[in-house]
C-alpha cells in the first residue's frame, strides 16, 4: 500500500536576489513498512527532501500525497496535526526538551493529540519500557547518556502510533558501537510492520534499509533495492 | 476539534512547567507586577479612604444646610467686590429669621481663633464658633456628653463652652472634661458638653473636632467687633429633598432685608456644601489621578519587563517551540502556551501584591482610614491578567510564527 507519492516536485529558496533550487524534480513513491535511506553528500537536497517528506515544509511545485491526501495545499493547522498523526521524527541532535524527564517527553505528542492524561502517561511508559528505558523514565536528559536520549527520542516518535518514522541522521552525534545498537531499535521497529525513512551520508548506515534513493544537486541520481544484498550478508 | 478546556488545562501545566524551570527569572518578572499592583492598590484604596473621610466630615455639617455670607465659597468673582459688600449683622439676622418660613433652623455665625488653655495644657489658634442654641440643630452633631448651650445660656451671653472631641483630648487627656474651666484667649468658659467624634482629618480647622461652640455674644463680648464682624447664617433646609425651595426663599427674605432694588444685584451668596465638594473634587481629583497615573506607571514598567522576559523567553526556547511544532504543536498551541506563561506570572504577582496591598493598607490605617474594597480586589486580578495578556501577545505571536525547520535548526 503506497504511504506517499511525490509527484515531479521542487523546492525553490530565495535567498536574497538569489534563487536556490534545492529540489529540481523529484518523484518517489514509499510503501507501507518499507525501509529506506535517502543518501546524498550536502547541498544534494536530502534535508529539504526530509523536511517535505516530514511535513514541516511544502513544496514550491509538484504533488505530495500522503495517504491519498495532498500535502502540497494543507494549511498550517493541517499540516501540524499530519505531523502530529502520522509522522514520528527522530533527530541527529535527539531534539529532546532537556527540562522535562524522559517520561514526559514522551508524552508531549499525545497532549497535542489530546490524548488524557492517564492514558497518554500509561502509553508513553509502556513505549520506553519497549525501546528498553522503563528504569530510566523519571531521568532528565542531561541525566541520560547519548544512546539512552536517542531511544528516548525513538520512544517519542513511535507513542502516536505514526504511518512513517522519519530519522534524520540518527547515529550521526553517537559512537558507532551506541549507533549500531540504535540501528538495531529500529531494525526492530520496522520488523513490527513501521516504514522507516532513513536520512544519512553514511553508506554503512545506509546499508540497513531496504532500498537505498541517491540524491544529487536536488534530482534522484538512483533509486535501488538492495533487500537482496542485505537478507545475504 | 479538541476543546478549550482541554488545550487551557494542558496548556496551564506547560506554563507551570517553565516557570518552574525559571524560579529566578519567573520570581524577579513577578516583583515588577507585584510591586505595580501593590501601590496601584494602595493608591486606590488611600483614595477611597480620604474621599470617605471627607464625605463623612461634610455630612457631619449636614447637607441640607445653606450659608448666607457676604462671601461666596470658592468663587472666581473680583474678591473687591465681595469685600465691599456690607457685612451681615445681627439686626439683619433677627429680621431674616423673621421673615423666613420655610427653614427648620436658622442660627447666625460667626468666629475667631483664639488659644485655649487648662491649666498647663494649651492649644493654639482654636477656630472658635459662635452662634445661638439654634445651632445645633443645623448639624448633626452627637455628643460624648453633656449637651449643647441653652437659649437661655446664649441669649444671656453665658460663658459657656461646647468643646470638640480634638480640643478635649488635648486639653482632656483623662477624658474628664465635664465642668472644667478653660481659658479661651483669657477669658474662663465653663465646659458643658463634648462632642464625639464628627468626621474628618481633611477639612482641617473647619473639622468640628477641633473647634469650640460658645454663644454668638460671648465672641463679640470678649473677643470680636459686633461691628467689624460680621456673621453667616446658617439656614437648615425642612428636608434634603426642599434645599432649593428654601435656598428660594432665602434669597428673596434676604433681598428685603439688605433693602436691595429689583434691579440690583444680590449683595449677598447662598453657600452651599455642593461648593466645597466641587472644590475639592477640583484639586483632590487632580492631585488623585497624578497619583494613579505615576503608581499605574510602575505597572506599566513591570508589564515591559515581562514583555522583555518574554521575548528573551521565546528567543531562548526557539527550538524547543522547533520540537512542539514538529511534533504536532499547532500555532495556536504554541500562542497559548506563552500567552499562559505570561498571564501566569502576573495572575501570581499580582494576586501577592493584592496580599501585600491588603496587610499594608492595614497598617496604613492606623493613620488614614482605609479599607480595600472588594471593587479594587477585582480590578486588580483583572488588570494583572490583562497586563500578562497584553506584555505576553507580541512574543507569544513571534513564537506561533516561527517556522518549523528554521527553528529546529536554530542553535
Amino acid at each position: 500500500m503506497n504511504i506517499i507519492n511525490i509527484e515531479h516536485i521542487a523546492k525553490i529558496y530565495e535567498l536574497g536576489m538569489e534563487e536556490v533550487h534545492a529540489l529540481r524534480d523529484v518523484s518517489l513513491r514509499i510503501d507501507k513498512n518499507e525501509y529506506l535511506a535517502i543518501m546524498g553528500p550536502s547541498g544534494s537536497g536530502k534535508s529539504t527532501l526530509m523536511n517535505m517528506l516530514g511535513c514541516l515544509d511544502t513544496p514550491t511545485s509538484g504533488i505530495y500525497e500522503f495517504k491519498g491526501q495532498s500535502v502540497s495545499t494543507m494549511s498550517d493547522n493541517e499540516l501540524a496535526k499530519i505531523r502530529n498523526k502520522e509522522i514520528g521524527f527522530v533527530f541527529q541532535t535527539f531534539n529532546l526538551l532537556h527540562r522535562s524527564d524522559a517520561l514526559h517527553n514522551v508524552e508531549l505528542p499525545l497532549v497535542y493529540a489530546g490524548i488524557p492524561y492517564a492514558e497518554r502517561r500509561e502509553r508513553a511508559k509502556q513505549t520506553l519500557i519497549d525501546v528498553g528505558l522503563g528504569d530510566r523514565i523519571d531521568h532528565k536528559p542531561n541525566q541520560l547518556s547519548g544512546g539512552q536520549r536517542q531511544r528516548v527520542a525513538i520512544a517519542r516518535a513511535l507513542v502516536s502510533k505514526p504511518s512513517i518514522i522519519l530519522a534524520d541522521e540518527p547515529t550521526g552525534n553517537l559512537d558507532s558501537k551506541t549507533g549500531e545498537e540504535i540501528m538495531q531499535v529500529l531494525e526492530e521497529i520496522h520488523n513490527k510492520g513501521n516504514t522507516i525513512i532513513l536520512v544519512t551520508h553514511e553508506e554503512y548506515i545506509a546499508e540497513h534499509a531496504a532500498r537505498i534513493v541517491r540524491l544529487r544537486d536536488g534530482l534522484v541520481e538512483k533509486d535501488e533495492s538492495v533487500s537482496s544484498r542485505y537478507i545475504h550478508t | 476539534m479538541k476543546n478549550i478546556a482541554f488545550e487551557f488545562k494542558e496548556g496551564m501545566l506547560i506554563a507551570f512547567r517553565a516557570l518552574k524551570a525559571n524560579k529566578i527569572r519567573a520570581a524577579l518578572t513577578m516583583l515588577g507586577i507585584f510591586i505595580g499592583i501593590t501601590v496601584v492598590v494602595l493608591m486606590s484604596t488611600a483614595i477611597k479612604g480620604i474621599d470617605n473621610s471627607f464625605q463623612r466630615g461634610i455630612s457631619a455639617l449636614g447637607s441640607d444646610v445653606l450659608y448666607i455670607s457676604k462671601w461666596e465659597w470658592f468663587s472666581n468673582d473680583d474678591w473687591w467686590t465681595m469685600r465691599n459688600r456690607k457685612n451681615i449683622d445681627m439686626a439683619q439676622f433677627d429680621k431674616f429669621k423673621n421673615l423666613a418660613k420655610l427653614p427648620l433652623a436658622i442660627a447666625p455665625t460667626t468666629n475667631s481663633r483664639r488659644t485655649v488653655k487648662y491649666r498647663d495644657r494649651r492649644v493654639e489658634g482654636v477656630f472658635l464658633n459662635g452662634s445661638t442654641s439654634e445651632y445645633v440643630e443645623t448639624t448633626n452633631f452627637t455628643f460624648a456628653s453633656g449637651r449643647f448651650y441653652s437659649e437661655i445660656e446664649s441669649n444671656s451671653s453665658r460663658q459657656v463652652a461646647v468643646i470638640g472631641s480634638e480640643v478635649a483630648n488635648s486639653l482632656f487627656p483623662r477624658g474628664d472634661a465635664m465642668d472644667k474651666t478653660i481659658k479661651i484667649g483669657g477669658a474662663n468658659f465653663k465646659v458643658i458638653g463634648v462632642l464625639t467624634e464628627q468626621g474628618s482629618v481633611i477639612l482641617g480647622p473647619f473639622n468640628p473636632d477641633n473647634q469650640v461652640f460658645i454663644p454668638i455674644g460671648t465672641i463679640f463680648k470678649n473677643f470680636e467687633s459686633r461691628h467689624m464682624r460680621g456673621i453667616t447664617i446658617n439656614v437648615r433646609a425642612p428636608n434634603p429633598g426642599m434645599v432649593a425651595e428654601t435656598k428660594e426663599e432665602a434669597v428673596s427674605v434676604m433681598r428685603k432685608v439688605r433693602g436691595l432694588k429689583h434691579n440690583e444685584v444680590n449683595d449677598f451668596s447662598i453657600n452651599q456644601q455642593e461648593a466645597l465638594m466641587d472644590q475639592y473634587n477640583s484639586v483632590v481629583g487632580v492631585i488623585q489621578i497624578a497619583g494613579l497615573f505615576i503608581t499605574g506607571l510602575s505597572l506599566f514598567v513591570g508589564a515591559i519587563g515581562i514583555m522583555n522576559i518574554m521575548f528573551v523567553s521565546v528567543r531562548e526556547r526557539t527550538r524547543e517551540i522547533g520540537i512542539r511544532k514538529a511534533i504536532g504543536a499547532t500555532r495556536r498551541t504554541i500562542l497559548a502556551q506563552f500567552l499562559l506563561e505570561s498571564s501566569t506570572i502576573c495572575l501570581i504577582g499580582g494576586s501577592l501584591g493584592l496580599l501585600a496591598a491588603v496587610i499594608l493598607s492595614m497598617v496604613v490605617n492606623q493613620f488614614i482610614p482605609t479599607s480595600v474594597q472588594v471593587d479594587a480586589v477585582i480590578i486588580a486580578i483583572v488588570v494583572a491578567l490583562v497586563t500578562g495578556i497584553l506584555a505576553g501577545i507580541a512574543p507569544a505571536y513571534i513564537a506561533s510564527k516561527l517556522d518549523p525547520v528554521e527553528a529546529l535548526r536554530y542553535e
